[in-house]
């Protein structure tokens, strides 16, 4: 299991903004290429791993876990040599100004400053996008194209680290998805063909999986996430932490992109019931997971979402606990191999 | 010393107002072979003495310089189910604070961040709003009787931001204010080992400059120099910022002008940054110039002052950015200023200085004296 962290480790390091996910694919390529039987990048850049059954179970399942990230992206160039830069994915603007980002494929540090508190009059509203730039030090409009053309990826500098039983770093949603998902075909081979497949642009509207799913044609998708927990101070009583921390792996009855088919939301709770693994049922109606990609697709696959709980996801450090994730991995993978022996045609 | 690494050595080290213990250790260390005498003062301030080269004849005359070495930050107020509640040291910018990582300095040294709620569950209103201190929180990642155990209400948190090089020698990082100006001492104390003054050179890091210029109100008072100049940082123009007050990056540190700055040091900084061909900017400040030189000023009988300031963008942001050779230009400044401060030379107003001519009657003495004092320099 503490491979789950060396491998988290790398991937929340690894640059990934929807759309330019290749540096995440080049860290799980190596990682699983011999305990599967088929390996590919389909058109949209989800990599699809298929890992055949023992012939116990005559299903096919797909599970994924999307390598996308929220981030920025250059969208033109000041005179002073700043760059223009919208957002890719869900990132509240009031987030960026202080922080230092990486820029390109070369990886240039750059930062993105306000005018200084003393000048600025002490204003309490945060900038909007905007009115942000990046400097990368370039002095010229000109050296700014050279070094990040418009369309450059840019991402959070931070690097990964833990502390106690916790994990700090940017993009843990959803590379520990996929961390999961690398020890899951790594693992013990399935009754039945399995389809592990890291999607893209999941943060720009679960576009990967859909896809996905249209090529695999499953009979179950599951999908490996981070989710937000809202288990923080608040004025009020906390009524709604839609997930927390150290209570074990959030299952989902619904988000606002899909359903869970009851009959997918009991197994996994029967699961996690009789092996006596902790789980938590993520509050319905936020966020929207690759699960409503894939349970759209062709006639329709049943779904389920089961997500690590995550705070501050979308924000340039996130933080989940190691033994929710080794929960979290523990639950999927007893939930996925018993599906075998799941009735299909019981509805409801 | 190459001046990335020094500035990265100096400007990495935590040192918020009223704890500079580590930064200052840090700069004991990097001083000591260069000076000869080094202590902390009571308030925490470092001083250093590179003795003037002339023989003591019992009236050498000392010369300040001033860079305060403690940064902004925050402090714990209280803890809360494991979250720690925050208030600013200094002043900080809450604009800049949502998602960052910090270090909280407690029994033990903690990665930390300051957390912020999800988007997906906050109305749009809410997500435009800058958050007030007490909204805001540190996130350390341990359990609530850990956090108990090795943080307390007063532990100073400083913001965790490595210096990292930007394209065309410039470099962003936290604390530029004023680990540049830091780092330009330091430049200056190496220069002046191998150059003949004839006044005593004081090196001050002070303290709690970020509070109210303390440390350089209670170092002046210790050292009781004849002059002083203080190192600080100025507003550089950025590309939300062109307004008069700020200056261009690269273009040498400016020489402050106005009440804070005595009209003598102004001119003799502007000669010494002609004759070494050290490009400057003149900054005029109206008022107080917010530096340490504010507090110099008034120490004892009031002591003759002059500012040297590197253009820094993003101020008081965690990613300030410096130009290097502004760094090393404003030690060369420093340097050109101090090695030609003749023996007897004394600050005075134009005013006092006939009056004084006058009464010892005009004769040869003054050309006599300055021949005198050049032959020294030789």
């Amino acid at each position: 299991m503490s491979d789950l962290i060396t491998h988290l480790e790398a991937l929340s390091n690894a640059p990934g903004i929807s759309g330019d996910e290749i540096e995440v694919r080049r860290i799980i390529r190596p990682l699983i290429k011999d305990s599967v039987d088929d390996l590919r990048v389909d058109p949209m850049g989800n990599l699809i791993a298929y890992r055949a059954g023992t012939g116990a179970s005559p299903l096919r399942v797909l599970i994924t876990a999307h390598m996308d990230e929220v981030g920025l992206m250059v969208i033109g160039h000041h005179e002073d040599g700043s760059l223009k830069i919208d957002t890719v994915g869900g990132i509240p603007a009031r987030l960026l100004p202080g922080l230092s980002v990486r820029v390109g494929k070369k990886s240039l540090p750059g930062v993105i400053g306000l005018q200084a508190i003393h000048r600025a009059g002490g204003s309490d509203k945060a900038p909007s996008i905007s009115q942000l730039a990046v400097d990368i030090g370039a002095k010229s409009k000109d050296e700014a194209e050279r070094l990040a053309p418009v369309g450059t990826s840019i991402v959070f500098a931070t690097r990964f680290q833990t502390i106690g039983n916790s994990c700090l770093g940017k993009a843990l949603d959803d590379r520990a998805g996929c961390a999961i998902l690398v020890d899951l075909l790594l693992g013990e081979r399935f009754p039945f063909d399995v389809y592990g497949v890291f999607t893209v642009q999941e943060e720009v509207g679960l576009r990967g999986a859909h896809v996905a799913a249209y090529t695999v044609e499953p009979d179950y998708g599951i999908t490996l996430e981070s989710t937000l927990a809202d288990d923080l101070p608040k004025e009020e009583a906390d009524v709604s932490p839609t997930t927390e921390l150290d209570k074990g792996p959030a299952i989902t009855v619904m988000d606002r992109s899909y359903i869970t088919p009851p009959r997918l939301l009991r197994h996994f709770v029967r699961v996690a019931e009789v092996a006596g693994l902790p789980f938590q049922f993520k509050q319905p109606g936020i966020g929207g997971t690759d699960s409503g990609g894939v349970h759209r697709a062709k006639a329709g696959v049943p779904a389920i979402t089961v997500a690590i709980p995550c705070r501050y996801i979308h924000s340039p450090v996130s933080l989940l606990r190691q033994s929710d994730l080794i929960a979290t991995a523990r639950l999927v993978n007893a939930g996925v191999r018993q599906l075998a022996t799941q009735d299909l045609h019981t509805i409801g | 010393m190459d001046t990335h690494e020094l500035l990265r050595t100096l400007a990495d080290a935590p040192g918020p107002a009223g704890r500079e213990s580590t930064i200052c250790d840090i700069l004991m260390d990097l001083w000591r072979p260069l000076v000869d005498d080094i202590h902390v003062d009571a308030m925490g301030s470092l001083i250093a003495l590179q003795q003037g080269t002339l023989p003591d004849t019992g009236d050498r005359r000392a010369v300040m310089a001033a860079a305060h070495m403690d940064e902004i930050g925050l402090i714990v107020t209280g803890i809360e189910r494991g979250f720690l509640r925050i208030h600013a040291l200094g002043g900080v910018d809450r604009r800049v604070l949502l998602g960052l990582e910090v270090r909280v300095h407690g029994r033990s040294e903690l990665p930390g961040v300051i957390g912020s709620r999800p988007p997906h569950v906050l109305p749009a209103s809410e997500r435009r709003k800058v958050l007030l201190w007490h909204e805001l929180f540190v996130d350390v990642g341990l359990p609530e009787e850990e956090v108990k155990r090795l943080v307390r209400v007063g532990d100073h948190i400083t913001i965790h931001q490595t210096v990292t090089a930007l394209k065309n020698g410039r470099a962003a990082g936290k604390a530029m204010d004023n680990r540049a100006c830091v780092a330009a001492l330091t430049l200056t104390l190496e220069a002046l080992r191998h150059r003949a003054h004839a006044w005593d050179f004081y090196a001050v890091a002070t303290v709690q400059e970020e509070v109210g210029v303390k440390g350089a109100i209670t170092s002046a008072y210790g050292v009781a120099p004849d002059l002083a100049v203080a190192l600080d940082v100025t507003f550089a123009i950025q590309h939300n910022d062109s307004d008069p007050g700020a200056f261009e990056l690269g273009k040498g540190p400016t020489i402050g002008v106005g009440p804070n700055c005595h009209p003598q040091i102004v001119t003799r900084l502007n000669e010494a940054a002609a004759a070494d061909e050290v490009p400057t900017t003149i900054e005029p400040l109206p008022g107080s110039s917010g530096t340490d030189a504010w507090g110099i000023q008034v120490a004892r009988e009031g002591i003759p002052c002059g500012l040297i300031s590197i253009p820094v963008r993003y101020m008081h942001q965690p990613v300030e950015v410096v130009e290097l050779k502004d760094i090393e230009r404003t030690s060369r400044l420093l340097a050109g200023f101090v090695v030609r401060l003749e023996s007897d030379y004394i600050p005075k107003w134009e005013d006092a200085a006939a009056a004084d001519a006058e009464e010892e009657a005009p004769s040869g003495k003054d050309a006599a004296s300055a021949d005198a004092s050049e032959e020294a320099h030789a």
